[in-house]
């Protein structure tokens, strides 16, 4: 049961060290009982406090690791409802189901796909990086999951109702940390004594959350925490509001019982790829840890590779590009250079119309924090003498020698300072204040 | 510990907005789809869209779907109603824009008045996003349609007194436009009830992100506005919620650039009509009332994901 930061805090040393990064151990205290620290931020916590704080310093939703190595996939630890209240911290794994009854060719694809297929977006590798294993016995499961291992070292589910099955398939890769699925109310004691023999993650799955509630129950007093929640929802609907329940229960009630990370399965949902990746587009929005695909075409892993980011990414951390030299439209020496922040939205709106006016250009993405061009000028970062040694250090000079730069229309007044900064025969030119009108102000463009 | 499903009380309510002949937006007593513990009378509505003068630029996913029917406004809205049962149109009139062909008002509504009478769908008319022509030209649809229940805008701040003014005389609700802050789209609500809009004739744009081009940063804001609206009652936020989305996302990279220049990407096709689809289908999510949408497939997908979430066994948490 979650206790209360007056009841953490007498379990506190009470020095007020500041080292857990918090003012004060009562605040550090407040932190824990809202579940957004961890104990172990504390270096004088005692042994006695940790048994008894453990429990309800344990994030709401329990975090659990499967695989290991490149692909492994780390999910839980979550304790908002809405991404703006802090943050969702950890992407859910994008994976595929793999059968015994695929042909060589098949699984080969898929298995290339894991080790191969990944996209650069905003700095971040995104890529699937899951398995799940289905085979007809305990033998064929074995067989597929060690091949799989070996081809790709994907983080591996294993799907078998038998826990003899997954018992002979988990046993050879069990420091790979494979998840078992699933235990049932049938089978739970069964599968629950493989995952403890092998110290691995296994999943619990009921076609009601009272069902698996009950499972979750189980799990806890087995005193098993690496577990995965399966609610089998049947429709779309359901994945919605199974998902939510879920989530509110473990955040808002701490509700440890269903104080776990969740799978879904859209490629059981439907036979319609497209409207399969349209279903795995609600689990990533809504909360689910790890999700599992029919196929790898990257024409839908992209999109809801990039939803995961769009999703998980720290809305207290605006999205930054890189600072540097970015061409578009291919351009040449004569192209016009145009200077602007690393806000990511800024850089997509500006390198989107640049792209759209079809004429080439060289835009100059400087390193403000993330920030927009008006708030970066305000606190001092987009200004002459900060902009000025940006663009001479930039390399710009050499694939652009015409010393022109074009910066944007809402900071025209630095324009005349730039220039001194600048020196050299460099000539500023003011651009137009919202991104929409820069085809126009392109095509009529020419150096000063 | 037994569980016991935890039920949201809601206390606000989303206003219903009646548009075209006799259909609704809004009128929510939930947050998206929450039908467990609430209603959504007015499942949310697929706008598709129309363009006033044809659009060379398209990628071909969409370009091959309307290159029949560009540069005839009328048979593009009757395809998109007839073929691809669109619930709406929206007529997009780039036509308008200054920068552009810079047709003139009167020309616009007459294209808008033609529209309006060859469909049977409710119409949604747009402007080009420059302040003071769309001023001219939404007062001048206004004026030509005067007992129509046609949505304009976009209106700002800027131009909010003027098209206020307009839509008021003439029954018109405004699709009131703000840059992606929850403040600013409440403040704006302000500005136009002050003015004597109804507050059951304001539609929230709150500016529409593309999958990988801003839309976590709406997706958060339209949580944001639905938090407002419902658990905090806040009835200046309560209004149902416009996104744009077709031409944002029809603009990103990644649903148009060919296999050929980005090899690992895949079906071009594929991906354009996924990056609407995934874009729509998260906005139903945080809070969507109108979808305007452009691929037929897209759209189709979108479709079959409003009736899959409304496809609850809620008798798993009635107790």
């Amino acid at each position: 049961m979650a206790l209360s930061g007056l009841q953490i805090f007498k379990l506190l040393a009470k020095t007020n060290c500041k080292e857990c990064g918090f003012p004060t151990c009562m605040a550090f205290a407040m932190q824990l009982a809202a579940g957004k620290a961890e104990l172990d931020k504390c270096p004088y916590v005692s042994d006695e406090a940790k048994a008894a704080l453990g429990e309800a310093s344990a994030p709401p939703v329990r975090k659990v690791t499967v695989g290991a190595g490149d692909l492994a996939v780390t999910v839980g630890e979550e304790t908002v409802m809405y991404r703006h209240e802090k943050r969702f911290e950890h992407m859910p794994g994008l994976g595929v189901m793999i059968t015994d009854a695929m042909d060589d060719a098949q699984v080969d694809t898929l298995m290339r796909q894991l080790k191969e297929q990944q996209f650069n977006y905003v700095g971040r590798t995104l890529r699937p990086r899951v398995a799940a294993i289905k085979a007809a016995d305990g033998a064929a499961l074995a067989a597929l999951a060690a091949k799989v291992d070996a081809g790709c070292g994907a983080a591996l589910v294993l799907v078998s109702d038998d826990a003899a099955a997954l018992k002979a398939a988990a046993e050879p890769l069990k420091d790979k940390k494979p998840l078992l699925y699933a235990a049932s109310e049938s089978n739970f004691d069964a599968v629950a004594a493989v995952a403890r023999e092998l110290d691995v993650p296994f999943a619990i799955k009921a076609g009601t959350l009272d069902k698996l509630a009950e499972l979750g129950q189980k799990a806890l007093d087995g005193d098993f925490k690496d577990v995965v929640l399966d609610p089998s929802s049947s429709s779309l609907g359901d994945v919605l509001m199974d998902q939510t329940l879920i989530r509110r229960s473990a955040v808002k009630k701490t509700f440890r019982a269903l104080g776990f990370p969740t799978i879904g399965f859209p490629c059981n949902m439907t036979d319609d790829r497209m409207l399969e990746a349209v279903y795995a587009s609600v689990f990533i929005a809504k909360y689910a840890g790890f999700v599992i695909l029919s196929d790898l075409d990257p024409a839908r892993t992209l999109p809801l590779l990039y939803l995961s980011q769009n999703i998980y990414t720290d809305p207290q951390k605006p999205m930054q590009m890189d600072q540097g030299i970015y061409p578009v439209n291919d351009p040449g020496p004569e192209a016009p250079i145009i200077v602007t922040t690393n806000f990511s939205l800024t850089y997509f709106t500006v390198s989107s119309e640049v792209e759209a006016s079809k004429m080439p250009a060289w835009l100059a993405i400087m390193d403000v924090e993330g920030q927009s061009v008006l708030t970066a000028w305000a606190a001092g970062k987009f200004v002459a003498d900060a902009i000025a040694p940006f663009l001479k250090k930039s390399g710009i000079e050499e694939k652009a020698p015409h010393k022109n730069v074009i910066i944007p229309g809402y900071v025209a007044q630095i324009s005349g300072e730039l220039e001194e900064e600048l020196g050299d025969g460099w000539q500023v030119q003011v651009g137009v204040r919202e991104a929409a009108d820069i085809p126009k102000f392109l095509r009529q463009w020419s150096a000063a | 510990m037994s569980f016991e499903p935890p039920i949201d009380q809601i206390k606000g309510k989303i206003r219903e907005v009646a548009i075209g002949q006799n259909a609704k937006i809004g009128g929510e007593t939930t947050f998206p789809f929450h039908l467990w513990e609430g209603d959504m009378p007015n499942p949310p509505m697929i706008a598709m869209e129309v363009y006033d003068e044809p659009q060379p630029g398209w990628p071909e996913a969409v370009r091959k779907v309307y290159e029949d029917v560009m540069g005839d406004p009328v048979a593009w809205a009757k395809k998109c109603q007839d073929e691809f049962g669109a619930d709406a149109i929206v007529l997009q009139l780039r036509s308008v824009d200054p920068n552009g062909t810079d047709a003139s008002a009167e020309a616009a509504a007459a294209t808008v008045k033609q529209v309006n009478d060859a469909i049977s769908v409710p119409l949604i008319v747009l402007g080009t996003g420059s302040p003071e022509k769309d001023t001219e030209v939404l007062k001048k649809v206004a004026e030509t349609m005067p007992d129509d229940l046609i949505p304009i805008g976009p209106v700002d701040d800027s131009n909010h007194r003027q098209i206020g003014a307009a839509a008021m005389g003439y029954k018109k609700p405004v699709i009131a436009f703000t840059s992606m802050d929850v403040n600013l789209a409440k403040q704006l609500n302000v500005l136009l009830t002050q003015l004597g809009v109804p507050e059951d004739k304001i539609i929230i744009d709150p500016t529409t992100g593309a999958l990988g081009y801003g839309l976590d940063y709406c997706y958060s804001i339209m949580e944001r506005d639905r938090l407002a609206a419902l658990a905090q009652n806040d009835s200046k936020m309560q209004m149902p919620i416009f996104n744009n989305l077709a031409p944002e996302t029809w603009k990103a990279k990644e649903a148009k650039v060919s296999e050929e220049e980005e090899p690992t990407f895949g079906d071009v096709e594929t991906r354009g009509v996924l990056w609407e689809a995934i874009t729509a289908t998260s906005l139903l999510l945080c809070g969507s009332d109108v979808l305007v949408m452009r691929h037929p497939q897209a759209v189709k997908l979108v479709r079959t994901a409003i009736d899959g979430l409304q496809a609850q066994a809620k008798e798993k948490v009635a107790s």
